[in-house]
C-alpha cells in the first residue's frame, strides 16, 4: 500500500471489527429508513398525482364570478351598493374556438379541449344524484384522459356515435340500480329535461368522480344550458411537464381575460396534505439518520481515546496533524462506506417486500418503487454524515500533544 | 584540533510549568552538541533531563531561548515543518517504548520511513529488516508488536528510530528496561552510529558506566547545566 495512512486505517478496522461493525449497523438502520421512508412519500405522490390527472388537466380556462363593483358613477351621480353580490352574467367564453387554437400555438401546450360542463340531476323511478355532466368531444377528451382505459361496460365510441347517449359515473348506476342500454332522466339546473341511454359506465377509482360525473356529447350539453351550438364554458389543456404548470399558467393568462387555472390551484389542499406528510417523514427519517452518524462519533472518539499512544507515537516520527485526521477520516469512511452499501440493500429489501403487498381497491399493489436518484441521494447523505460525524474527532485526534502522553 | 560541525545547539532555553504552581524547570541551558558526537545527559532525579529532551525533540515548542539544528532556526517554525524535520532528521526513542501495537515489529520500524517516501515500500522493508537484523531481532519481525517482551520492543522502538538515518538521535533512558547484555549491544549500535555514520546522539541515562563510556556528559541540577564534559 502507497499511503501508510490508509494501512494505519485498514489495521485499526480490522483489529476492531466488533466495533465498526457495531458503528456501520448503525448507519445500515439509519440508510436504509431513509431510503424506505422516502421512497414510500415519493412513491405515493407518484400515485395520488396519476390519480389525480385521470380527471385533472394541467391547465383549466373559465370564467371567473364577478362581483358587482361598489360603487357605480352615472353622470354626476355616484351610487354605493352596500353589499355587493356575484354578478348572475353568463360563464360563456366568447370566441373559444380562437383561444383553443393560441393556446395550442404555445410549445409548451400537448393538448387542448373545449368543454361545456353543467350541473345535472340524474333520476330513475324516485331515485336522484346530483352530479356534474361534461359535454365532451369523447374522442379529443379520450386522447387527455384516456376515458376508455376505465370503461367497464360500453365503449367511448358508442357516446360518439349516439346524441342522445351518456356514460356514467358507476357511482351513479349503483346508486340508480340502473345498467348499460337502460334509459334515466337527467335535467339541468334551467329546467332542461331529457332521457338518455346509458351506453358506457366508467369507474376512475375516486369515490368523488365515479359519484357524479357523466359524460355527453358537447351538443347534448349545450341543448341542456339552452345555449347556441357555439357556447363553451371551460377549456383544459394539458402541457409538457406538470411541475412547471404555474409557470405556464402565467404565460397562458397573458394571452386572454379570463381565469386560467393550474391543476395545482385547484389540487391545492390534496397538495398542502402531501407537502406535509413529506415533510414528516423527511424529518424523521433525518433524525434517524443523525442518531446513525452520532453512532460513528461516539465509536470513533473512543477509538482515539483508546489509540492515543498511537496518536503520540505517530505525531513524534513525523506525521502530521492533517496524517492523523487523514487516518481517522478514512476509518469513518469505511464505517460510513459499509453501513450505506448494507443500508442501501436492507432499504432496498424493505422497498421489494411492501412492492408486493396488496393494498386492494383502485391503489392495488403498494405504489412504492425504486427511484436512483432517492438511493443516490440516501447514500450520498449516508457518507456525507458519517464523514461529518468523523471529523470532530480526528480533528481532536491532530490536536494531541505527544509530549503529555509520554510524559505519562 | 579540527573545526567540528555543529550540528544542534541551544541557546538559553527557559522553560516553565505552571501547574500546580509556576516553578522554572530549564534555566537558561545553553549548549552544542557536534556531529558525530555522543553525549549523555545524567542529573538527579527530576532536574529536567527529560523536559529538555522533548524541547530538543522539538515536540514541545513552549519555551523560551532559541534552538538551532542543521544550522536552522527551528523555534518558531510551523508544526507541518517541524514533523517533516522529526520525519527525516530527528530519532526519538522513548523512556517506555512506544510500538504501535496491532502492527509486526517490522511495521512499527517501517512506518516513519513509509512517511518519508525517500525509498519504495520495497526498499523500506528490506533496510528495516537489516535494522532488525542489527538489534539481533529478526526473528520476531513479524510478530505483532503487542507480543514482544519489554526489552526487545524496547530495541524495535530504536530501530524505527533509526530507519531514516536521522541527523540526530534522542533517547530518554534507552537501556532501561535492558540487561546488560542488551545493554552493551545497544551501547555498541550508539558507538558505531557516531562514529562510523557521524550521526549525533544524545541520551539521557541513570547508568553511569554507559556515560563514562561516552564521549561527553552534561550533567544537569535543578534545571541548570552542572558539568559539561568528559567524565
Ligand atoms: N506536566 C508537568 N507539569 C508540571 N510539572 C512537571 C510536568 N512534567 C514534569 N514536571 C516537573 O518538572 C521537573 C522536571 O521533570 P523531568 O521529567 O524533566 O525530570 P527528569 O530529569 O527527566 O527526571 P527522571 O530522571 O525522573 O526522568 C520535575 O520536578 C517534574 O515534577
Ligand atoms: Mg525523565
Amino acid at each position: 500500500m502507497k499511503n501508510p495512512n490508509l494501512e494505519i486505517a485498514f489495521t485499526h478496522i480490522v483489529a476492531r471489527k466488533k466495533q465498526t461493525l457495531i458503528a456501520a449497523l448503525g448507519v445500515t438502520i439509519g440508510l436504509s429508513v431513509y431510503l424506505f421512508m422516502n421512497s414510500l412519500t415519493s412513491g405515493f405522490e407518484r400515485f395520488q398525482t396519476a390519480e389525480t390527472f385521470k380527471s385533472t388537466a394541467h391547465i383549466k380556462i373559465y370564467k371567473d364570478d364577478e362581483r358587482a363593483k361598489a360603487l357605480v358613477s352615472s353622470g354626476n351621480v355616484e351610487t354605493m351598493i352596500v353589499n355587493p353580490q356575484v354578478v348572475n352574467s353568463s360563464k360563456e367564453l366568447i370566441n373559444p374556438e380562437q383561444l383553443v387554437n393560441s393556446v395550442k400555438k404555445e410549445p409548451y401546450i400537448t393538448q387542448a379541449i373545449m368543454q361545456v360542463d353543467f350541473a345535472a340531476f340524474y333520476n330513475k323511478g324516485t331515485a336522484q344524484v346530483k352530479g356534474t355532466s361534461n359535454g365532451v368531444n369523447i374522442v379529443d377528451y379520450n386522447a387527455m384522459f384516456n376515458t376508455q382505459k376505465y370503461m367497464k361496460a360500453g365503449t367511448i365510441a358508442d357516446l360518439q356515435n349516439n346524441k342522445n347517449g351518456i356514460i356514467l359515473g358507476s357511482g351513479i348506476a349503483d346508486k340508480l340500480g340502473v345498467r348499460l342500454g337502460d334509459n334515466i332522466s337527467v335535467a339541468s339546473s334551467v329546467g332542461v329535461t331529457k332521457n338518455l341511454e346509458i351506453v358506457g359506465i366508467f369507474e376512475l377509482g375516486s369515490s368523488m368522480v365515479d359519484n357524479g360525473t357523466s359524460y355527453v356529447n358537447i351538443s347534448t350539453a349545450q341543448q341542456f344550458l339552452k345555449e347556441s351550438p357555439f357556447f363553451v364554458n371551460t377549456i383544459y389543456a394539458n402541457t409538457i411537464d406538470y411541475n412547471k404548470s404555474t409557470e405556464y399558467m402565467h404565460s397562458l393568462q397573458q394571452l386572454t381575460s379570463y381565469k386560467v387555472e393550474d391543476w395545482k390551484v385547484i389540487n391545492a389542499d390534496i397538495l398542502a396534505g402531501a407537502t406535509t406528510r413529506k415533510m414528516m417523514f423527511g424529518s424523521i427519517s433525518f433524525a434517524i439518520l443523525v442518531v446513525a452518524a452520532f453512532g460513528i462519533y461516539n465509536i470513533l472518539s473512543s477509538t482515539i481515546s483508546q489509540k492515543i499512544n498511537d496518536i503520540a507515537i505517530l505525531k513524534a516520527t513525523g506525521y502530521r496533524g492533517s496524517d492523523v485526521i487523514q487516518i481517522f477520516l478514512t476509518e469513518a469512511l469505511i464505517m460510513g462506506l459499509m453501513g450505506s452499501i448494507m443500508g442501501i440493500l436492507l432499504g432496498s429489501l424493505l422497498i421489494y417486500l411492501l412492492q408486493h403487498v396488496y393494498v386492494g381497491g383502485p391503489v392495488g399493489y403498494f405504489p412504492i418503487g425504486f427511484e436512483i436518484p432517492i438511493i443516490a441521494q440516501s447514500f450520498v447523505l449516508g457518507l456525507l454524515f458519517t464523514v461529518l460525524a468523523g471529523f470532530f474527532p480526528a480533528k481532536k485526534a491532530a490536536n494531541v500533544d505527544p509530549v503529555s502522553i509520554f510524559r505519562k | 584540533m579540527e573545526e567540528r560541525k555543529v550540528i544542534l545547539e541551544s541557546k538559553n532555553i527557559s522553560k516553565y510549568f505552571h501547574e500546580p504552581s509556576t516553578f522554572q524547570v530549564l534555566k537558561e541551558v545553553s549548549f552544542k552538541a557536534y556531529e558525530g558526537e555522543f553525549l549523555t545527559l545524567v542529573g538527579k532525579s527530576g532536574s529536567g533531563k527529560s523536559t529538555l529532551l522533548y524541547c530538543l525533540s522539538t515536540m514541545d515548542t513552549d519555551y523560551g531561548g532559541e534552538l538551532y539544528m542543521l544550522n536552522e532556526k527551528i523555534t518558531g517554525q510551523s508544526p507541518d515543518q517541524l514533523s517533516d524535520l522529526r520525519n527525516q532528521s530527528i530519532g526519538f526513542i522513548f523512556q517506555f517504548h512506544y510500538l504501535l501495537p496491532e502492527f509486526t515489529c517490522l511495521k512499527n520500524v517501517m512506518l516513519p520511513a513509509l512517511k518519508l517516501k525517500k525509498y519504495s515500500p520495497k526498499e523500506i522493508e528490506e533496510r528495516a529488516y537489516e535494522k532488525l537484523v542489527a538489534l539481533d531481532l529478526h526473528e520476531q519481525a513479524l510478530k505483532p508488536a503487542s507480543k514482544l517482551s519489554g526489552g526487545q520492543q524496547q530495541r524495535v522502538s530504536i530501530a524505527r528510530a533509526l530507519i531514516n538515518d536521522p541527523k540526530i538521535i534522542l533517547c530518554d533512558e534507552p537501556t532501561g528496561n535492558l540487561d546488560s547484555k542488551n545493554t552493551q549491544i545497544v551501547f555498541d549500535i550508539f558507538k558505531q552510529l557516531s562514529t562510523e555514520n557521524n550521526q549525533t546522539i544524545i541520551a539521557v541515562t541513570h547508568d553511569n558506566d554507559f556515560a563514562k563510556a561516552s564521549d561527553r556528559t552534561i550533567e544537569m541540577s535543578d534545571g541548570k547545566i552542572l558539568i559539561n564534559g568528559k567524565l
